[in-house]
């Protein structure tokens, strides 16, 4: 047993780390989050080609450079910490996971590649009743000739707006629930594909409404089989939990790390105010909240990395990624929150970056469901099962 | 990162477990799931027949060196022995303060003739010790030792006086280790003494301090005029403080995996509780069951982060919350327990106050964020340790 980060994935870490910290400024993230695309085109190509980012996960036969998805975690903290804004999230932990999880050979020969040549993706299935469980699917799927029809409303789409192709779920009309479900993917410009950008009060992750109407594509947009689609894109959205929850886990250190410096810099009645208790127990509260967080996102991403290679602990993915969100999701809003706190009038002002992380926090501790939701989730299999009678 | 254990680990996982499978049974089917906090004063002789025959087997002492006559058991090993004989129901270990506390220390520091006495009782489950720190004027502030040590040039040995508190197990112990302050002039954590203790001796009253469960785990222990002798002080005279820090490198987390399987049967018990009674269809509840659950299992990955932690047995951040974190978790199940049962938790097993299980964690639990550093304590420490941020001044 070794649950700790390799060297090679630390160096992984740590190059994330210097090159966000050099790109992903204060100054970058505002200018990036008041567009409407959300994102630097120009810094996204960076992205893609000089540190090839967006291919970390994606099979070498695929031309990707087929790392785990501890390495994708360890990428994805640093993201968090820095408050990346770019496509990556969704295009990486929505697009290529639905594709590995769900595409058939031709589609992945077919859109993991252009999503290593610098395409975006997206995964769209909730429409606006507010849920994450299959009753949020809504959209339909037609048998049209050899293709479909797709019809629907979709919400909250990461980066819908911008992405190149895209990943949608709809369901057969007339079923409930996990059947009926399918998936498809088809490019986002297909005729009948209309999209409208969501303006969010967190402005560093974009969300956007995405209209099917009358939407026909053919045969070979289907994902897996038809109508039994629910099973793999909750795998997907489990292996998207995760990848928030490490998003998360960057943000609550960032949020510590940047009030802990300011405590230290910060006179009152003579001295440093991070030499009060009152202070300091607030900041060991907030350190407790990520180390803990940490713990649950590391096991997490062993989980999701043997789901995706089809190792025995894959069969944890579903609880290990709602621990992970439910308890990084609390810890992310926790810790921002004391930091406005404990930064005091200042932390309320545009100006200082905390109000960003907390901002950061509330988006996504909603995002695939909030800690109440992964609570409720764990409850139905600890309580419910077969002794429940 | 690297989740499973190896095939040998595993092997040894069945082992130990076909072991305790053999041995745990008969006349000790009685003392599964008995003793530990809460319920230390418990089958006390059962308990020590169980130590020798753990004994017997070899599985006492694992992780010391061969050499001493332990296995040298991997990190890897004494987790697994500690999840198995949790899993096992095996009782609370009244050799633990011998094995984890008093032998590595003298291992580490102690002298040859004090290796050869004291070693091999722990090792055969015949001797057992206690902890002689905390003080009525020495709880958080631990340096604030008041007990004397004075050497008697006349006779050649140590007269301690002064008195210890919430020492466990201290009428079932034939030892104990003592901080004392050597130097009547010193201050803090300078100037003390690291002693080996004979209990058995006139110098030495034990009285039990009654807890608010009614029951009486903790002890005080009064030294008027103990004896020592020369050979029983561990390094010299102003080592005690090194010495009793040293004590806490040694633990290194392998026993909190089988803490934890405690915590599980717990938190289980707790949950066909709710099925039983319908307090599982309580969203409230089912809200806050789920939240335990979240708790211990991200209790089990951050032991399993420490244990990976560095070789050089320095504190990483994961094992500085770890005291902070469990003892919280542990006093909200305590709570949670009890909101389980509804008004059913104020129903006694008998008179005159006889607790069930659930009630007895309950209630110890509120000790839980008290001793071993309270979570005030903890707090100053991570602030100060893990985050750099300043000491209050002192007064």
């Amino acid at each position: 047993m070794e649950f700790a980060f390799t060297e090679e994935q630390q160096m992984i870490r740590d190059t994330a780390a210097d090159f966000l910290a050099e790109v992903s400024t204060s100054e970058a993230v505002r200018a990036a989050m008041n567009t409407e695309a959300g994102y630097d085109a120009a810094l996204w190509d960076r992205v893609c080609q000089e540190m090839f980012w967006q291919a970390i996960h994606i099979p070498e036969e695929h031309g990707g450079m087929g790392l785990g998805y501890v390495e994708l975690v360890a990428m994805l903290e640093q993201m968090g910490r820095y408050l990346f804004c770019s496509p990556f999230f969704s295009t990486v932990c929505l697009g290529v996971n639905a594709l590995r999880i769900a595409g058939n050979e031709a589609q992945q020969a077919q859109y993991l590649p252009e999503i290593v040549a610098g395409k975006t993706a997206t995964l769209a299935y909730a429409s606006a009743n507010g849920g994450w469980d299959s009753d949020a699917i809504t959209a339909t799927c037609t048998a049209e000739g050899a293709g479909y029809r797709l019809d629907g409303t979709y919400r909250y789409v990461s980066d819908g707006h911008t992405a190149d192709i895209l990943i949608v779920a709809a369901r057969k009309s007339g079923s409930a629930g996990d059947d009926g479900v399918s998936l498809f993917v088809l490019d986002a410009d297909t005729v009948g594909v209309s999209r409208k950008w969501l303006p969010t009060m967190d402005q560093t992750r974009k969300q956007a409404e995405v209209v099917l109407n009358g939407v026909v594509v053919g045969a070979e947009a289907l994902m897996g089989e038809a109508g039994k689609a629910w099973p793999q894109l909750q795998q997907v959205l489990d292996l998207a939990r995760v990848a928030i929850a490490a998003d998360q886990v960057g943000g609550a250190q960032q949020s510590l790390d940047i009030t802990v410096d300011y405590l230290q810099e910060r006179v009152q009645f003579g001295r440093v105010i991070a030499s009060y208790q009152a202070v300091k127990h607030k900041a060991a509260d907030m350190m407790v909240k990520v180390e803990a967080g940490r713990s649950a996102l590391y096991y997490a991403a062993c989980v999701a990395d043997e789901a995706l290679s089809g190792g025995a602990l894959g069969a944890e993915l579903a609880e290990a990624a709602s621990v992970a969100k439910a308890w990084c999701s609390e810890a992310y809003f926790f810790n921002a929150g004391c930091g406005i706190q404990l930064f005091g009038g200042v932390g309320f002002t545009a100006e200082y970056d905390i109000q960003l992380y907390f901002k950061r926090a509330k988006s996504t501790e909603t995002f695939l469901g909030d800690a109440a939701y992964h609570r409720e989730r764990l409850a139905q299999q600890i309580l419910d099962g077969e002794a429940a009678a | 990162m690297k989740l499973s254990f190896s095939p040998e680990d595993e092997q040894f996982r069945e082992e130990v477990a076909q072991w305790l499978a053999d041995n745990l049974c008969g006349e000790f089917e009685e003392v599964r799931h008995r003793g530990g906090p809460g319920d230390e004063h418990h089958m006390v002789a059962e308990r020590k027949a169980w130590e020798r025959k753990l004994a017997e087997g070899g599985w006492t002492c694992i992780g010391w060196p061969k050499e001493y006559g332990g296995r040298g058991a991997s990190i890897e090993q004494q987790v697994i022995f500690n999840e198995e004989y949790a899993r096992a129901g095996g009782p609370g270990r009244i050799g633990h303060i011998g094995e984890t506390l008093a032998g590595p220390t003298i291992i580490a520091f102690g002298s040859e003739e004090q290796k050869q006495k004291y070693l091999p009782g722990i090792l055969r489950g015949e001797v057992f010790w206690c902890q002689g720190y905390s003080e009525p004027s020495a709880g958080s502030d631990l340096a604030n030792v008041k007990t004397r040590a004075e050497f008697d040039e006349a006779s050649g040995k140590w007269r301690i006086n002064g008195q210890k508190v919430w020492t466990s197990l201290a009428h079932e112990s034939e030892y104990c280790f003592v901080i004392a302050r050597t130097d009547p002039q010193s201050v803090a954590h300078k100037g003390l003494g690291f002693f080996l203790v004979t209990m058995d001796q006139p110098g030495v009253t034990v009285r039990p301090i009654e807890q608010l469960t009614g029951t009486s785990e903790f002890n005080e222990v009064f030294f008027d005029d103990a004896v020592c002798d020369d050979t029983d002080i561990v390094g010299a005279p102003g080592d005690g403080w090194k010495v009793a820090m040293g004590l806490l490198g040694f633990e290194r987390g392998v026993s909190t995996l089988g803490q934890q399987m405690l915590f599980q049967n717990e938190f289980d018990a707790i949950v066909k509780l709710a099925k039983e009674n319908g307090a599982a269809k309580n969203p409230a509840l089912r809200q806050r069951i789920a939240d335990a659950h979240v708790g211990l299992k991200i209790l089990r990955y951050n032991s399993m982060r420490m244990l990976s932690g560095g070789e050089d047995g320095s504190l990483q951040k994961e094992a500085m919350i770890y005291k902070l974190y469990w003892a919280t978790w542990h006093r909200n199940l305590g709570k949670l327990a009890m909101d389980v049962l509804g008004q059913e938790s104020e129903i006694l097993d008998e008179a005159p106050y006889e607790l069930n299980r659930l009630q007895s964690m309950y209630l110890f639990t509120r000790s839980d964020t008290i001793y071993g550093g309270t979570n005030q304590i903890q707090r100053n420490i991570i602030a100060e340790r893990a985050l750099g941020m300043p000491r209050e001044p002192r007064g």
